[in-house]
Formats: C-alpha cells, sequence, structure tokens
C-alpha cells in the first residue's frame, strides 16, 4: 500500500515548491531575462550551492518537486484523460522519470 | 408464486463521463489549470539542476546560461513559468487551513488566522531566499 | 415579472424508450416558487407522469437533489426568481444511474455508507448504571459540522472523481466517516481505516474541492478528507518506522 507514502512525497515536494520556487524563479531567471536585475554573481551561487546546507536544501527541494509532479501528472492523466488501462504505464513512466531525475540531482548537487 | 412470474427490473440508464468533463465547467477548468501546475513546477526543478550543473563548470558556463535567459523567447517563457508557480503557490496556501486543524489550548484557530499564517510563512521564506541570493 | 417560466426536463421512461429524452413544460411563475414548486405544478396539473423525489421541502431531508442548469442543488432550496428567465434545464444528479426520469439509483452510496461502519463503536461498553457517555461543548464541535450531513448526494454529483471512479468512497461516506472517527465517545478509528485507506478510499480524492462548494449544509467533505489523509500518512508512516506496531 504505497499510496500515503507517495502522498507525503506528493505533500512535501508541493509545500517546498509552493513556498521556494516562485522567488527563485523571479530572481534567478525572470528578472534577469527581462533586464531588471543583474543575476546573483558565479561567486554567490557557487557559495550558496557548494555548502552543506545549501546542497541538502537544493536536493530536497528538486527530488521532492519532482515525486511532487510525477503524483499530481499521474493522476491528471488518469483522471483528466481517462487513461485508466494506461495505469501501470503512467505510475511507471511517472514515478521512473522522477527517480532517474533525482539521482541526477544527487550527482549535480553533490559531485 | 406464478412460476411464470420473472421479476422485472427496468433498465437503468448509465451516463458517461466525455473524455473533456473537464471543459464542461469553470470549476472543473480551473481544477485542472490547477493540476497542471505541476509541470512546471518539474520544468523549474530541471532547470535549477541545469543551471547548478552550470555553476560547477565556472564562470564562463553560467554566463552562457545567462545569455540564454536573457533571450526573448526565453524570458516569455519564464515569465509564464513564474505565473504559474504563482498560480500553485496561492491555490496551495489557500487549501492548507482544510487539512489541519489547529488549536491553542482549547479554541480553535479560525481558518482566516492560519491562512495568513502560511502567506506570511511564504513571503518571510521568500524574503530570506531573496537576501541571500542577491546580498 | 414574467407570468410563465419554461422548464426543460429531463425524462427516461424504460419502458418505453432506450435513451433520456427532454420535455418542455410551461408554468406559472411566482415569486415564493423553488424549481420543487414548479415540479408539483407539472405534476399535479401538466403531467402526471413525471416521476421525482421530494419530502420534508425544507432542505433537511435530503430528498430533491437534482441538476438545475447544470448544478447540483436541492430543488426546495432553489428559487425560480434566481433563475429567470429561464428555461430552466432539470436533470437528475450526475453520477448516478438513472432509473426513471429524475430519480437516480443511491444505492451504491448507501452500499459504500455501511463499509465504513457509520454508528458509534465502541470496544467496551460501559454498563448503563453508570449513566451516558459524556461529551464537552468542544468534543462535540470537534465532529459536529460533519453531522450536518442529510445524505443528499449533492456532493457526488459535484465530484468528477466519482463519476470517474465507480470505486471511489466518495465525500460523504468519507466525512460521515470522520464524524464518528472524531466523537469521543466512538473507539472504532482502526475499524475504519482499512476501508478508508483502500486505494479507492481516501487516495483517489485529488481536491478538486467543488463537493464542499454545493455542500447545503456546510459539511465541508473536502476538509475531512484532507484531515483524513494526513492522519492516515501519519498512521503509514508510523507503522513503517516501528514494524508491529501498526494496524
Amino acid at each position: 500500500m504505497r499510496e500515503p507514502g507517495l502522498w507525503l512525497l506528493f505533500s512535501a515536494g508541493g509545500t517546498l515548491a509552493a513556498l521556494f520556487l516562485p522567488v527563485l524563479v523571479a530572481v534567478l531567471w525572470v528578472a534577469p531575462g527581462v533586464g531588471w536585475l543583474e543575476p546573483p554573481a558565479h561567486q554567490a551561487l557557487a557559495a550558496v550551492s557548494g555548502g552543506v546546507v545549501g546542497r541538502l536544501l537544493l536536493t530536497a527541494l528538486i527530488v521532492l518537486a519532482l515525486y511532487h509532479w510525477a503524483h499530481r501528472f499521474r493522476y491528471t492523466l488518469y483522471d483528466g484523460l481517462q487513461l485508466y488501462h494506461l495505469n501501470q504505464l503512467i505510475a511507471a513512466l511517472t514515478y521512473g522519470v522522477a527517480t532517474v531525475l533525482s539521482v541526477v540531482a544527487v550527482v549535480v548537487v553533490w559531485g | 408464486m406464478n412460476p411464470a412470474y420473472r421479476r422485472h427490473h427496468p433498465k437503468w440508464h448509465r451516463a458517461r463521463m466525455p473524455i473533456f468533463w473537464w471543459l464542461r465547467k469553470w470549476s472543473y477548468f480551473r481544477f485542472i489549470a490547477r493540476e497542471l501546475t505541476s509541470l512546471f513546477v518539474a520544468y523549474a526543478a530541471v532547470l535549477l539542476l541545469v543551471e547548478l550543473r552550470a555553476v560547477g563548470a565556472g564562470p564562463e558556463a553560467l554566463a552562457r546560461f545567462t545569455a540564454w535567459l536573457r533571450s526573448p523567447p526565453v524570458a516569455a517563457l519564464h515569465v509564464v513559468v513564474l505565473l504559474a508557480l504563482l498560480f500553485h503557490t496561492l491555490t496551495w496556501l489557500h487549501l492548507a487551513p482544510r487539512a489541519m486543524v489547529v488549536r491553542l489550548g482549547s479554541r480553535r484557530v479560525p481558518d482566516v488566522a492560519v491562512l495568513m499564517g502560511h502567506y506570511g510563512g511564504w513571503l518571510a521564506a521568500s524574503g530570506l531566499v531573496a537576501w541571500v541570493l542577491l546580498r | 415579472m414574467p407570468e410563465t417560466l419554461v422548464l426543460e426536463v429531463r425524462r427516461y421512461r424504460p419502458e418505453e424508450e432506450a435513451e433520456p429524452t427532454w420535455q418542455r413544460y410551461q408554468v406559472p411563475f411566482r415569486r415564493e416558487w423553488m424549481v420543487l414548486d414548479a415540479l408539483n405544478h407539472i405534476k399535479d396539473h401538466l403531467d402526471g407522469s413525471l416521476s421525482f423525489r421530494w419530502s420534508c421541502r425544507m432542505g433537511v431531508c435530503g430528498s430533491c437533489g437534482m441538476m438545475v442548469n447544470g448544478d447540483p442543488v436541492l430543488t426546495c432550496a432553489t428559487y425560480l426568481e434566481t433563475l429567470l428567465p429561464g428555461p430552466v434545464r432539470v436533470e437528475p444528479l450526475r453520477g448516478f444511474p438513472v432509473i426513471r426520469d429524475l430519480v437516480g439509483a443511491l444505492t451504491d452510496f448507501l452500499v459504500k455508507l455501511r463499509r465504513v461502519q457509520p454508528w458509534i463503536v465502541r470496544e467496551t461498553e460501559s454498563p448503563p448504571a453508570q449513566g451516558e457517555y459524556r461529551q464537552t461543548p468542544d468534543e462535540l464541535a470537534a465532529y459536529r459540522s460533519y453531522a450536518q450531513c442529510i445524505n443528499c448526494m449533492l456532493c457526488y454529483s459535484a465530484c468528477p472523481i466519482y463519476e470517474l471512479e465507480p470505486g471511489f468512497l466518495g465525500p460523504a461516506v468519507i466525512a460521515l466517516a470522520q464524524r464518528y472517527n472524531l466523537d469521543s465517545r466512538d473507539q472504532g478509528r482502526e475499524a475504519r481505516m482499512e476501508v478508508l485507506s483502500e486505494h479507492d478510499g481516501i487516495w483517489a480524492c485529488t481536491l478538486v474541492g467543488e463537493c464542499s462548494t454545493v455542500c447545503p449544509k456546510h459539511v465541508d467533505p473536502a476538509g475531512a478528507i484532507q484531515r483524513y489523509k494526513l492522519e492516515a500518512a501519519a498512521a503509514w508512516a508510523k507503522a513503517l518506522l516501528r514494524p508491529g506496531s501498526g494496524p
């Protein structure tokens, strides 16, 4: 009975994404993209992403955000397009992709 | 009982759910739109990884990433991503009071207070992250 | 104010037709009339063959739920005036098989309701001599809103998941299970958890939230489900960390 565990991952991911993604996207990508702000300097980003705390937080954010997407998207396909007969396949694809990308995340963040 | 008697069961009508049921009502459409924000969450997570890799590769790699950010289609895309993520945040935090019944002693904290607490927490977290990145 | 109003009513007579049809009726418009009054006018004066359920006509029995212009409502609580100029579409509650005209088959709900044991479950009964099980106002407040459910089924019609996944327990069943779980006199939490924690129990719910929007008694089943998800997930996590101690 894996549903409770998957739901907890989904909830944690959704909460971290809700709290941190808007500001990250605004500061790192939108403000520099439209020219409102200079992006943070390489040194600053390296410092944040180099420390143990920063690495732990980034890993948690990225991995949980991915599992949040996997769980939610799986249900959206399941209910939104009524793809019940493909249930196993969709679950395998979504959680599979999330797991693969999570491994990549650990390698990138801690490598 | 007359052995010729057959129990009559009228044929119940079972309506089928159309594929595009979520276009039937505005609230259903909003629900699907809300759920699809998960795609933007995944996009942001992946792009964060790409940027972290560029950071790890050195200032030139990061400069190339920044230049890519500045191209108009990419900048426009990220504005859309930001709006979608804000939609996720606002709907996620709005539903927070539903899941929790917070009690102080024997009194239940009103939903509005829990909601304000969540929004306040979000603004504080965002402020902190912005400060860490921009100082 | 117009003199009359047109109702377009969904008819289904299994002995005559294979598919439901529409029938138009012109009823008098009265400011104080509800949709139910218009339906009763049709039955009394225009077409006695129209079948529908109703009882208390004051919003406490839960019998008269129907789709009016696409929204699930209690027809005894919906003024015709709010639906001007019409025509007003009246259909049976969505999500349930239609037996005839505006009458739906609610068997599925009743079967599911029974499975969550919607009554006080006690492991130990105290003898009558000890008196009643007492409850403070705060303890009552913990489950009071869930006790307001009148089983009108509007929430099932509003829930797209119930229509999509026939195994889903549904909003009212879960809210009623919570009504007893949260009752201080009840000891049946574990017994109910097994049923609620099935894949089609609470986990099929994706918090669309429409159930709470349409509930005429402000039960907030969406909230009940969300709270229970948290509780069930916490119980699952605890069982995982301490194997052998969980349910």
